[in-house]
């Protein structure tokens, strides 16, 4: 309940970051905005698109409507004129007739003229008046002189119906006429009801005038006729009406085809087949009278010309109309045009459209994205922030569990009951082990994990990691050894804990899933490995490599343990370079020295073989990945989480290396792993070293000599190693014959003899050349004239039976046995108890544990407790007492304020953070802001400036997220211890800020 | 002898079944470790200041509740200093009902608050009468009790 109430309020905060960065990163764009728009835009450009279409489609069409009607008007007006002019031509000519007329007929005496001289000369001059069919004379008789011109011309004045005349006021007799209208010779002109208007008329004006259009006597064609007067002496300049009808003698006319005449002109015009012409008179506008064409004739009606036409008669008006024969056609061009420009515009308009909704949608994913995103980051931290609270939560109780256990344990138990509790405190150990795990990955996946840089000895930590699983290798048999090159620095700076921590769970791993053979940890300089992989192998081959006897090329001898290993580089083939390349570089120790100078950094190679059941080709790829192991049957048969291997490589890369792995399946793995170290300068700091609780190797068996039997010459190389460290000089041979001349070979070649002051044998060389100890033992004897004692002899096993052991003793090694794997201290341990040096070691006396460590750190520092709750003042006070620091006690930020005020003497100030009135962090800042100006004023006087005010302050707060340390850190806090103190997190602050100036004075 | 034997044992037992129980933590047991030859009240001593400061807290709780608008920020201050308190010493089920006593504080939640303040009650004599029993059983009683236990804070 409780847990879930706290996970609800962190997660409170949580939230509204969430919230926040939503709402800062909602800035939709332009289109993003008006998306609702875009089908609307669409639709509103389709339409645009469309009248604009019509648009251009319409001025086309206007265009050649325009022209057409232009044409039409050229060509009809064309046609009007040339008719016109025709027309005027003939007229002319009839005018000439009339003053001919006039001139020969009336003026000379007799006349000139008979209807013999006229008919021919109106023949012969009938081209000039193509329109007239014919012309004729008729001459002004008034009724009283009637008798007298009938009896003159020898007949009767007839009307147009052929029959005698009546009488009447005034007659016009035809008396000349062209030969084609003769048949009107002696017609009274007047009695046609036309012609005698048309006299009246030309008689009244003087001009010529024209009759309304009617239908000829010949040809039917629709036509008018022409009327002159003849005057019968000059008039004056301007006559009256009356002066004119006095003056006319007779009249001359002749009637117009236009049926014809206008049929004629069109055929000659080119089009005019195109055009439809209509003459009509129109002198009486209401009601018009067709003179040319068919006016029902169908033709287009929408575009009609109308031309004027003048006759020269003022009296008549004539008209031409035009039309087009067919209607206009489609414009096809304009229609085309109009149609891909929108065609083209709409599929403008779609692609935009398109392109719109696709920048819509991809927006919309991207912020789809976007709030996964911050989703899934919001996840991951609240994940690991409930990985770190569940974790913080589990330990409580665990930790009553465990301290319960221990209660349990002190008390009175039987056997079975002790056992019961010692298995149920392992068991909680290892689940605050695991829950540590889990904690770390949460740390290492938030980029908190920070790696410390102190010295540490890697052989010890080896060692270390190696005696932990000792147990279990024995009990299943396996050969568990660790070898470090002499290259690698003694001492070097790094993060020791994480360092065991890839060490150990890698040799962890490699434990559990091997059932017999080897595992091997082997550390070498990174630039070492390269200089044998490169294959210069001949340069160091003679660096004396005779030493070493051993019958080389059997398989079994090239590992360990002489089970097959996965990865072929770490063979004896390969190892042996190291080693012989080790001893040249050792023959060369200033040039060694001289190198390592240079560099800040060195860069180890951690190699971990197993002979175990490998990892199969499936799975290796995924074997880095948190919870994921090999296969589920695996856990199943092993147990184990999984998680190991991923916190190792995330270790590993924060030590700025790589790991990696060759495996192969029932033959085992070999990891390996790079990591950085920087090189300790001994001279730079001497008082920490001390501190350090590095192993001090009994330094007694200097320049003691030692033969290693052992067949196998990785594990005797090992053995080696170990001795080295020891101070032990040994030799090295692969049967214990082999021993015995070397005992005597040397003995005899060298200046001294190298007499062995302990013989190592291992188990397997023992049992297969079980008669050669009593050789060595003999031989020795022998030999031993001048010499003063035997070696011991001490036996390596990794197990050994009770009945073994017993032979073993029978056998000579009364010494001892060593159990392996082999440490330098145990050898040590064991090589004092045989030799009886007698000195007892010094270790684990005086290894200072967690908390006589954090009273060194803290004994006789004055140390100030702010803290509002008089309960958590007064235990923290006492847990500080405890450790030997004198505690004063402040129970508000402004008290803690006073109490700090210059001068002061406390060494250090814990802080509660939640306070009333002033907080921890405002106290804080004071503080800082104070100790600021105090330091100034102290510059400003020219004092020391290196030692400034600052007193370590360390917050104290429940909650351990990362949040609130990272608060503390801003406003001038130096650390955080958690409340109620746990001491290993109190040293860990404290160790912090007192190392960094460190009071010799205070060592105890 | 037998009977100091079997009243250690009872002790033991006691102690532990205060731990199964729940009432208390490892914190108490590290308390325990702090209490030496230099102090030897030590825990007595705290567990008193304990005992006062949590009277007084409680019957601010109360009086602030007691108010028709309730100041629920004063509510949570007080509550949180309880709390503090009560994981000091250890006293787990106090510090866990705190815990949800403040949830409620911040949710404003009248009728939780008024719950937790019932059950904080309850735990607090429950754990009180616990304290006064083992005290009584290891023969620590407020007579050892400095007299100025109150000079402590007035540093």
């Amino acid at each position: 309940m409780g847990l879930q109430l706290k996970m609800q309020t962190q997660q409170h905060p949580l939230d509204l970051k969430l919230h926040e960065q939503n709402g800062n990163k909602r800035k939709y764009t332009f289109i993003q905005a008006h998306r609702a728009w875009l089908l609307k835009f669409l639709l509103l450009w389709i339409l645009l698109m469309a009248i604009i279409g019509w648009c251009i489609y319409s001025k086309m069409d206007a265009d050649t409507k325009v022209r057409r009607k232009e044409i039409l008007g050229s060509l009809c007006d064309q046609r009007a004129r040339m008719l016109q002019d025709q027309f005027s031509v003939s007229v002319n000519h009839v005018h000439a007739l009339a003053i001919l007329v006039s001139t020969f007929h009336y003026y000379r005496n007799p006349s000139a003229i008979d209807q013999e001289s006229f008919a021919e000369y109106t023949a012969r001059t009938a081209f000039e008046r193509p329109l007239l069919s014919g012309v004729a004379y008729a001459q002004r008789v008034v009724n009283y002189e009637r008798d007298r011109f009938e009896k003159q011309h020898g007949w009767v004045i007839k009307t147009m119906e052929r029959e005698a005349s009546q009488v009447r006021d005034e007659y016009a007799p035809v008396i000349f006429a062209q030969e084609t209208v003769s048949y009107l010779e002696s017609i009274d002109m007047m009695s046609g009801e036309e012609d005698r208007e048309n006299i009246l008329r030309a008689r009244a004006t003087g001009k010529a005038v024209l009759t309304s259009p009617f239908r000829l006597l010949g040809s039917h064609h629709l036509g008018v006729v022409l009327t002159f007067p003849v005057y019968k002496y000059k008039l004056p300049s301007n006559p009256t009406t009356e002066e004119l009808i006095k003056a006319t003698a007779g009249y001359i006319g002749g009637p117009f085809d236009v049926e014809s005449l206008v049929e004629n002109l069109l055929s000659q015009l080119a089009g005019h087949q195109a055009i439809l012409v209509n003459v009509f008179d129109i002198t009486n506008s209401t009601d018009p009278l067709i003179m040319y064409g068919n006016q029902y004739e169908e033709g287009d009606v929408s575009l009609v010309h109308e031309s004027k036409l003048d006759f020269g008669d003022p009296y008549r008006k004539h008209q031409m109309i035009c039309r087009y024969h067919q209607k206009a056609p489609t414009n096809w061009i304009a229609l085309t045009t109009a149609f891909l420009f929108f065609v083209i515009l709409l599929l403008v308009g779609y692609i935009l459209y398109g392109a719109g909704k696709h920048i819509v949608k991809v927006e919309d994913d991207f912020h789809k994205m976007e709030e996964l995103k911050v989703q899934a980051e919001a996840a991951h931290i609240a994940k690991s922030q409930f990985l770190a609270t569940v974790s913080h939560e589990i330990r409580t109780p665990m930790n009553g569990i465990l301290g319960m256990l221990g209660l349990l344990l002190r008390t009175e138990l039987n056997s079975t009951q002790r056992d019961y509790a010692q298995t149920a405190q392992a068991c909680g150990k290892a689940l605050i082990a695991l829950i540590n795990e889990v904690l770390d990955r949460a740390k290492i996946e938030a980029g908190k994990l920070e790696l410390e840089a102190v010295p540490f000895d890697l052989r010890s930590i080896l060692d270390d990691v190696l005696s932990l699983f000792s147990e279990k290798s024995r009990h299943k048999g396996l050969e568990l050894a660790v070898f470090v090159s002499d290259k690698v620095p003694d001492v070097v700076m790094g993060d020791p804990g994480r360092f065991r921590q890839i060490v150990t769970n890698l040799v962890g791993n490699s434990v559990k899933f091997t059932e017999r053979g080897h595992i091997f940890v082997k550390v070498h300089l990174a630039e070492k490995r390269k200089s044998t992989m490169n294959g210069n192998i001949e340069t160091f081959l003679n660096g004396g490599s005779e030493e070493i006897v051993h019958k080389s090329g059997s398989y079994n001898l090239k590992t360990l343990s002489g089970c097959e290993a996965a990865d072929e580089r770490n063979n004896w083939d390969n190892f042996k370079h190291l080693i012989d390349d080790e001893e040249f570089f050792c023959d060369a120790s200033t040039k060694k020295v001289a190198s390592n100078e240079f560099y800040e950094q060195v860069t180890l190679m951690v190699c971990v073989e197993d002979t175990g059941i490998g990892i199969p080709f499936s799975a290796q790829d995924r074997i880095f990945m948190p919870f994921v192991q090999a296969d589920s049957s695996t856990s199943r048969n092993y147990g184990g989480t999984g998680i190991g291997l991923s916190i190792s490589k995330c270790l590993v890369e924060l030590m700025g290396g790589q790991i990696s792995f060759i495996s192969r399946p029932q033959v085992g793995s070999t990891f390996s792993f790079s990591a950085d170290f920087g090189i300790f300068k001994k001279n730079s700091i001497t008082t920490d070293v001390k501190k350090l609780n590095f192993e001090d190797l009994p330094s007694s068996f200097r320049g003691l000599k030692a033969i290693v039997v052992d067949g196998k010459p990785v594990r005797a190389a090992v053995t080696r190693y170990h001795l080295k460290r020891l101070g032990i000089q040994a030799k090295v041979a692969n049967a214990v014959n082999k021993a015995v001349s070397l005992c005597g070979k040397n003995g005899s070649l060298t200046t001294g003899i190298f007499q062995p002051d302990i013989i190592f044998v291992e188990k397997d060389s023992w049992v297969t050349g079980e008669d050669g100890i009593f050789g060595v033992r003999q031989l020795d004897w022998k030999q031993n004239g001048h010499i003063f004692k035997m070696p011991s002899l001490i036996l390596l096993t990794t197990n050994i039976s009770n009945d073994e052991f017993d032979k073993a003793k029978s056998a000579g090694f009364s010494d001892t046995v060593i159990m392996k794997p082999l440490r330098a201290s145990m050898v040590g341990a064991c090589l004092q108890q045989v030799l009886g040096t007698g000195k007892k070691r010094q270790l684990g006396k005086d290894m200072p544990n967690g908390s006589t460590t954090v009273r060194s750190l803290l004994y006789g520092k004055k140390i100030l407790v702010v803290d509002d709750n008089r309960v958590n003042r007064r235990v923290a006070a006492g847990a500080l007492k405890n450790f030997g620091a004198d505690a004063k006690c402040a129970d508000s930020g402004k008290a803690a304020l006073e109490m700090l005020q210059f001068p002061h003497n406390f060494d250090a100030c814990f802080m509660d953070i939640q306070m009333p009135e002033m907080d921890g962090f405002e106290a804080t800042s004071r503080i800082r802001e104070m100790e600021r100006k105090a330091n100034e004023e102290k510059k400003r006087e020219g004092n020391d400036t290196k030692s400034e005010f600052h007193i370590p302050i360390l917050a104290m707060t429940a909650d351990v997220i990362h949040a609130t340390y990272e608060a503390c850190l801003e406003c001038g806090m130096d650390g955080y211890v958690s409340k109620p103190f746990e001491e290993e997190n109190l040293y860990q602050a404290v160790a912090k800020f007192f190392k960094a100036k460190p009071i010799t004075s205070i060592d105890s | 002898m037998y009977s100091v034997a079997l009243l250690q044992r009872q002790l033991v037992e006691y102690t532990s079944s205060l731990f199964q129980e729940g009432f208390l933590d490892g914190q108490f047991n590290q308390l325990q470790l702090l209490q030496d030859e230099s102090n030897p009240n030590f825990v007595v001593e705290v567990v008193t200041l304990f005992f006062e400061d949590a009277e007084r807290l409680l019957n601010g709780m109360e009086k602030e509740l007691g108010h028709d608008n309730i100041d629920f920020k004063r509510v949570d201050a007080l509550v949180h200093q309880l709390k503090g308190s009560s994981s000091s010493i250890g006293a787990q089920r106090v510090h866990r009902v705190c815990i949800a006593f403040r949830n409620y504080c911040e949710e404003k939640n009248t009728e939780g608050c008024f719950k937790s303040l019932q059950e904080i009650k309850q735990e607090y004599t429950l754990v009180k009468s616990k304290f006064e029993t083992l005290f009584k059983v290891r023969g620590w009683n407020k007579s050892f009790l400095p007299q100025g236990v109150q000079l402590l804070d007035g540093e």
